[in-house]
């Protein structure tokens, strides 16, 4: 292959390194309104009355809008396919608020200073409602958070369950019963910030014919069409998205989170309006990913193979449940795609409480799966006295096995069969084994202050959403044999208009600077349900592939009708008949535009798969820890992903480097703590620790060699795979240094300082 | 200068990029806003607003700023320098082009400050090591790479022949 699998510079890179105009945000609109919303002050409480007419009358304020100026609707802002798996739960503003943060009005001022001085003007009333921070505690509060009138697909309004899961296949406490080991552990995982530095910002304007456009930080550009359209009640001809470059999402932009104020800015006053989150923002009135309480229960044979795997999980979804069912829902599918076991059981409630809205973030339930299930093999490894990495390659799936939950469990309804065609799970552990040096490190005596300690854990995810994600394409011809490739896919950051251009670039024979890529416009790019799920390598890469196959099919029968021979063939970029006679693909362009046999060489498709090949990673964690003061230093990180065929090397090894400190943030530094009456205490970067270069571990990132026969040239998905196995990894780690088990994230020195047992 | 009384405005003289710039401007401007809103470069980007991220990098006087914290007072008669001025050619400066090489680009938001960051610091010293890159970096976050590539890219370009570049 010529570009596939090379180290191909970015499509982007130079105007990114150069500082150019691309975000969002680096234009600037003539007479443009700045919006400001004012957010709750308190975790739960009616609106008893709003006095806005100072704020209305400060010079400056061009607008305010309060709840009274809309229809009682519910929406989610969950952009994801349609109908949404999710409930309709949440207005555009509401009566009641029900977290901290929650969005009480928002005002369009000349000035953000004047906006900003609005919100103090606004006199609002509030009759405060009991708090719920607890999920557990959700269920039997004995009152409701969400009321029954207007809002659908709550799994069960008075328990205040969001959303709720269950399956089975075969018997698990049948065979719990019989197995001849049974471990039991019960694991958290916390709230934790995507921390995208550009934050969410959208521009809206009315374009020449009326139409409302939105510029914007977002990961799914047709969903916020769709849902804008809905919530706004305009239709969706009337609306156009624009995705300019984005500054990361992670997840945080797959929400419609104000996309829709700055439209109903633009639709009252005729003028252009912007909208950016500050930082505080961000942190306490955005999206963070879900807690999950998950209890686990694996039952083991003699021979140490897993009998059966009982999963239960309480997620805490916050004030709305947008994400609410389908993370759960991949929490569950990911745990129980890792290790092959004939009886598994799940299952699962998604609980409202009054704390911030629980969205996507990279691994959308996967991390929350791996810490608990990768702590308790270790656990289960020590207590039957086998090596961790041997309990592993005992009973993780192979090639041909069916992965049964796929089929019983989809994205809000049944799935579809799974059978896996590729891992090389094995592969991974096994250079991971080198590359640690495993067995030195866990055969070392430890002394002294500082214990060194090394631990393992393996993870899978999906690449994109069986029978949901689809993805679109259109590939044109130009006279000097360059293609515009026009895509729905949204590059987030990811590299991904590199990958696209690359597969394009393979098909046709081109080098990748004649693939001019467009991504995307609704009003210019074919569909694509948008950047998450790990879906644009293995979809829209797909479909960029039989685009470019259809361009190519049209490149030759052009070239066929140009030579005038019935059979002809490519050879580079020349289209050669039977005669001998050959003609260029630029020469068949230009002719076909102005000469003869006219017409536009193109080539459009779109995929959807029912099939989603799970990327396997292995992550070999060194740590060191103080036993003075209880700290943990992460000193090495051995990351081996099977990612199928690596379109771009150094890329993917970007999307893994980077995944790896969102891993070890959630595992040691980031941490959101609520004071008594659900105020996030720790609103800046300085005190919400994400990690900055002085705290890197040296890093040893791999790929192994492996194709999977669905993917495009045999390309699996790795946005997301790499931030699964690095926190249990870690704090497998911590037990090997210290004997502390580690069963609550974010990681406590103080709990390794009461516990820690040295030997 | 819509909503401000004269009191409030001050004339502001400095030299952007190489070019002098004369501006009337509101007191409480922040240096930020104002090669941003004012002079529409858009370079420099806010994230924090507070001075922990660096994404507002931009150079004054020869030293890296974080331009949210420093208003634009502040700059009168002041040498500033952004990621659009820091060569006056179309050519990417060394650095540039290793960031581009290394793959040190994900998202890029944080990248004109990283940029002008790594400038400076290859300026001081040139063959840093891997820490004392690091220890440079930490006041810039970035969310998406690491900090492996961009880490890299600095190291690769700590020679000051061209040629060796490519080759390293």
């Amino acid at each position: 292959m010529k570009v596939i699998g090379k180290d191909i510079q970015r499509v982007d890179g130079q105007s990114l390194v150069r500082g150019k105009p691309v975000f969002a945000d680096d234009i600037k609109l003539k007479d443009v309104l700045h919006v400001k919303i004012l957010h709750s002050p308190v975790a739960h409480a009616k609106i008893l009355s709003m006095d806005t007419s100072k704020a209305e009358a400060l010079d400056g304020v061009v607008a305010v809008f309060t709840h009274h100026n809309f229809k009682p609707h519910y929406y989610t802002t969950a952009g994801q396919g349609y109908p949404e798996p999710g409930p309709r739960d949440i207005r555009i503003l509401d009566s009641t608020v029900r977290f901290v943060g929650d969005r009480v009005a928002f005002v369009a001022a000349e000035t953000i200073a004047i906006a900003e001085k609005a919100l103090d003007l606004i006199i609002v009333e509030y009759e405060e409602l009991p708090c719920i921070f607890d999920a557990q505690k959700s269920m039997t509060a004995g009152f409701a958070l969400h009321p029954k009138a207007g809002t659908s697909g709550i799994h069960d309004i008075d328990k205040n369950i969001a959303a709720h899961l269950e399956a089975e296949l075969g018997d698990v406490e049948a065979a719990l019963a019989d197995s001849a080991h049974v471990f039991e552990g019960t694991y958290s995982t916390p709230f934790v910030q995507m921390a995208h530095i550009e934050p969410h910002i959208s521009l809206t304007w009315l374009d020449n014919n009326n139409r409302l456009v939105i510029r914007t930080s977002t990961q799914v550009p047709h969903h916020v069409r769709r849902i804008v359209a809905e919530v706004l009640d305009i239709p969706v001809s009337r609306i156009r998205v624009i995705k300019p470059r984005i500054g990361g999402g992670f997840g945080g932009k797959q929400e419609i989170l104000n996309e829709e104020l700055v439209g109903a800015v633009t639709l009252k006053t005729g003028r252009p309006a912007r909208i950016e989150y500050t930082r505080e923002e961000e942190l306490f009135a955005a999206r963070v990913r879900h807690p999950e309480r998950v209890t686990f229960r694996l039952g083991f044979d003699t021979n140490q193979l897993l009998t059966a795997i009982d999963l239960n999980i309480l997620e805490d979804c916050g004030a709305y449940g947008p994400h609410a069912l389908t993370v759960m829902s991949v929490t569950s599918q990911k745990a129980l795609s890792m290790y092959k076991a004939p009886n598994i059981r799940v299952n699962g409630d998604g609980v409202y409480t009054n704390l911030p809205i629980g969205g996507a973030y990279r691994g959308y339930g996967a991390p929350q799966a791996f810490f608990p299930l990768e702590s308790l093999m270790d656990e289960a490894a020590e207590q039957l006295g086998v090596d961790p990495i041997e309990l592993r390659l005992k009973n993780v799936f192979q090639v041909g096995d069916d992965i049964p939950i796929a089929k019983i469990l989809g994205e809000g309804r049944e799935g579809f069969p799974l059978v896996l065609y590729s891992t090389e799970i094995a592969a991974c552990l096994n250079e991971g084994r080198e590359l640690s040096n495993w067995d030195t490190l866990r055969a070392a005596k430890q002394t002294g202050r500082f214990r060194t300690g090394i631990g393992v854990a393996v993870a899978g995810q999906g690449s994109g959403i069986p029978g949901v994600d689809m993805g679109a394409a259109f590939i044109k011809m130009n006279e000097d044999a360059s293609f515009n490739l026009q895509v729905g896919a949204t590059d987030l950051g990811t590299g991904s208009d590199t990958a696209l251009a690359q597969i394009a670039a393979e098909v046709l024979n081109v080098p990748v600077e004649k693939i001019i890529v467009y991504s995307s416009d609704t009003d210019m790019t074919p569909f694509d349900t948008g950047a998450y799920a790990s879906s644009t390598t293995y979809i829209s890469g797909s479909a960029v592939k039989k685009a470019a196959e259809a361009c190519k099919a049209m490149i030759l029968e052009q070239g066929k009708k140009l030579l005038q021979v019935e059979t002809a063939e490519i050879v580079d970029t020349d289209v050669v008949g039977s005669n001998g006679q050959s003609i260029s693909f630029s020469d068949i362009c230009i002719k076909s535009f102005y000469t003869e046999e006219q017409a536009q060489i193109m080539g459009t498709a779109s995929h959807l798969s029912y099939d989603s090949p799970p990327p396997f990673n292995a992550t070999y964690a060194e740590v060191e820890v103080d036993t003075l003061t209880g700290t943990t230093r992460v000193v090495r990180i051995v990351s081996i992903t099977d990612a199928g065929q690596i379109i771009n090397p150094k890329m993917a090894e970007g999307q893994v480097e980077g995944g790896i400190p969102q891993a070890l943030g959630m595992a040691l530094t980031e941490f959101m703590p609520f004071d008594d009456k659900g105020r996030m205490l720790n609103l800046d970067f300085n005190s919400y620790h994400i990690y900055t270069a002085r705290d890197m571990p040296e890093l040893v990132v791999r790929f192994v060699d492996s194709h999977e026969p669905t993917g495009p040239y045999g390309a699996k998905a790795v946005a997301e795979i790499p931030i699964n196995a690095p926190a249990p990894a870690v704090t497998n780690a911590i037990y090997n240094a210290v004997g502390v088990r580690i069963k609550h994230l974010p990681v406590q020195p103080e709990q390794i300082l009461a516990e820690m047992d040295l030997k | 200068m819509l909503f401000h009384s004269r009191s409030d405005l001050f004339q502001l003289s400095l030299t952007v990029n190489g070019k002098s710039v004369d501006r009337e401007i509101v007191t409480h401007l922040r240096l930020l806003d104002f090669l941003r809103d004012e002079l529409l470069l858009t370079g420099a980007k806010e994230v924090c607003g507070a001075g922990e991220c660096g994404a507002c990098t931009i150079i004054m006087d020869g030293q890296t700023v974080n331009s949210c914290l420093i208003l634009a007072v502040e700059a009168h008669n002041r040498n500033i320098v952004t990621i659009e001025g820091l060569r006056d050619t179309t050519e990417l400066t060394d650095l540039q082009q290793s960031f581009e090489h290394q793959h040190a680009v994900q998202c890029g938001y944080c990248i004109p400050g990283m940029v002008l960051t790594g400038e400076k610091l290859l300026e001081r010293n040139s063959y840093p090591t891997r820490d004392e890159i690091k220890y440079e970096l930490s006041g810039n976050i970035c969310r998406c790479t690491g900090y492996h590539k961009i880490v890299d890219a600095i190291e690769k370009c700590s020679v000051t022949d061209e040629t060796q570049i490519e080759h390293r």
